[in-house]
């Protein structure tokens, strides 16, 4: 494959990424562009471990919350910088995914969405009741992101750090997908007895695409807490795992592109129907059944297929 | 010194006794059958030795070395590939990807390097993509290189699987029924293509019910019956031995 048309795709995704503060009217949008990329982050790293290996993860809210509270926390109790508490928040998420993962990695299907439900669960129960470090369900402040003097503030500015951070979260999968650790995910997806016997550590490889994405799911954490300003629980809760999951089911399971176009939909949705006034929750109950009836592999791979591709391309 | 030897080997699952004491040992550069009747435990065996299943009991070596219950994706750094009776292919995958999995261990799998898109990864799975290719010309499915492993015919995917273990580069490659389902000129095909690869200088363990397939390209062949050996010989050994036509068509006695 030529340079260029492996590249096209990051090409595209820069040009809209740097185009669209033309037409974004104000800070209520750019607001809503920032939330999308957040989301599409996590999504992203969602998406590995769902769509491409075949696992599930319904507690990953509870590494997001992980994230959020490392970076109130380290700070404001403890006076650690932000960024050094924003790494110590992903590397403590990784470790707890790692140690767990190693168990409940021998689980399958209904019993290891358990396992990993429980995980999301516990999380959210100690940030609740650690009241006197998190200030249990009312939240706490997060002190603001400061980087060598400079200090990170409004949507703008804002804007443009999360759009570096898609871009570079975008490349990285393009390029773990296409790479013998990826063929080794998606292989074990369709075969754990072959890509054993083909050599494949099968725990190692789940354990490690776990971790990744527990990492992506705390920074993302840490960025939301400082980009708000303040968190609170609901972060880490159970639902929030359920929208991720949703938005990576909606979009396309192993689909790159499918990850950045739920994480868009999904989080524009809830805002365009705001004008349903108390029905709006309905209305996304209804979309998100139309889609899985209609389109049940989701919305990027549905329409590749539809357009004659047979997707292997369009990851 | 043989290349696989196994000694004494049994399995239990329960109290059904699937493989009873079986002792055989394969030289370098055969082509080694295991035949029997349905249920004889030829499956169970291929099963014991690479990897699969642990044994109760017996020890399994290669070039010396005791590999009984090793873990497989460990016993396929040891040289070791085999393809399976009912299909396992990754229908996730195109054709190519499929063989090169195969080719996982001889690859850098680091995943932050991977992410990162270090030169040296990106460059040697070009090369692996070139030589992926070439073995699927090899047997003979080089027309379906790019296409899903899910739109191929079953004929093709049992080659694929041949392609895939052979990208390992395996010094004994096992092949559990590798005619199963074919027609009678697919049949002669992997014949032909199981000769190839012995040709080629490995090593192949082959279970096949296809008994004109068996009987034209194996140096030995082993016969297993209620998880027992019956007898172990050259084809015509095999053939003319009184036990072996009892245990496929029944005797009076």
């Amino acid at each position: 494959m030529s340079v260029l048309k492996r590249h096209f795709p990051l090409l595209i995704l820069s040009v809209v990424l740097l185009l669209l503060p033309l037409v974004l009217p104000n800070n209520y949008y750019y607001d809503i562009a920032i939330r999308m990329a957040i989301n599409a982050i996590i999504v992203l790293g969602l998406n590995l471990l769902i769509g491409f290996a075949g696992q599930i993860s319904l507690g990953h809210a509870g590494f997001v919350g992980i994230g959020a509270y490392a970076s109130a926390i380290l700070p404001t109790h403890f006076g650690w910088h932000p960024i050094l508490a924003m790494l110590a928040g992903a590397a403590i998420a990784s470790a707890i995914a790692a140690i767990v993962a190693r168990p409940i990695f021998r689980l399958k299907g209904h019993y290891l969405a358990m396992a990993t439900l429980g995980l999301g669960i516990i999380i959210a129960i100690v940030i609740k009741n650690e009241a006197t470090y998190t200030g249990g369900p009312d939240g706490m402040p997060v002190a603001a992101l400061g980087l060598m003097g400079f200090e990170i503030s409004g949507e703008k500015q804002w804007y443009w750090v999360l759009a570096a951070l898609l871009l570079f979260s975008f490349w990285a999968s393009r390029n773990l997908i296409d790479s013998p650790f990826g063929r080794a995910l998606r292989a074990l997806h369709g075969s754990e007895v072959a890509s054993q016997v083909m050599g494949v550590d099968i725990v190692r490889y789940k354990v490690a695409i776990f971790v990744l994405s527990a990492f992506f799911a705390s920074l993302m954490g840490s960025v939301t807490a400082h980009y708000i300003g303040f968190v609170t629980p609901n972060i880490a809760d159970f639902f929030h795992s359920i929208e991720l999951m949703t938005m990576v089911v909606v979009g396309g399971m192993a689909s790159i592109y499918g990850s950045l176009i739920g994480a868009v939909l999904l989080t524009a949705l809830p805002q365009a129907l705001s004008t349903f006034e108390g029905w709006e929750t309905v209305a996304f109950g209804i979309i998100l059944i139309l889609c899985m009836i209609f389109m049940p592999k989701g919305l990027v791979p549905t329409l590749a297929a539809r357009f004659g591709r047979n997707g292997q391309e369009d990851r | 010194m043989a290349l696989l030897e196994v000694d004494n080997l049994s399995i239990a699952f329960g109290g059904v006794k699937a493989v009873q004491n079986v002792s055989f040992s394969v030289d370098r550069g055969l082509v080694y059958s295991v035949i029997g009747p349905n249920g004889a435990g030829k499956t169970t065996l291929f099963n014991l030795i690479t990897g699969v299943y642990t044994p109760s009991e017996g020890d399994i070596r290669l070039d010396g070395k005791s590999i009984a219950g090793t873990a497989p994706h460990r016993l396929a750094l040891k040289g070791m590939a085999r393809t399976f009776q009912n299909l396992q292919i990754c229908m996730n995958m195109t054709a190519l990807e499929n063989v090169m999995v195969g080719a996982h261990l001889q690859l850098d799998r680091n995943m932050v390097k991977a992410m990162l898109r270090f030169p040296g990864i990106a460059r040697r799975d070009r090369e692996l993509k070139d030589e992926a290719r070439e073995l699927m010309r090899f047997v003979g499915l080089e027309s379906y290189w790019n296409l899903g492993a899910s739109s191929m015919p079953y004929g093709a995917l049992k080659r694929l699987e041949i392609a895939r273990a052979l990208a390992a580069k395996p010094q004994i490659l096992f092949l559990d029924e590798p005619a199963a389902g074919l027609n009678t000129h697919e049949t002669a095909e992997i014949d032909e293509l199981v000769r190839k690869v012995a040709d080629s200088g490995v090593t192949v363990v082959l279970v096949e019910h296809d008994m004109k397939m068996v009987m034209n390209i194996s140096d030995r062949i082993l016969v297993l019956d209620y998880g027992k050996k019956l007898t172990e010989g050259t084809a015509r050994e095999v053939r003319e031995n009184p036990d072996v036509i009892a245990a496929y068509l029944g005797s009076n006695a």
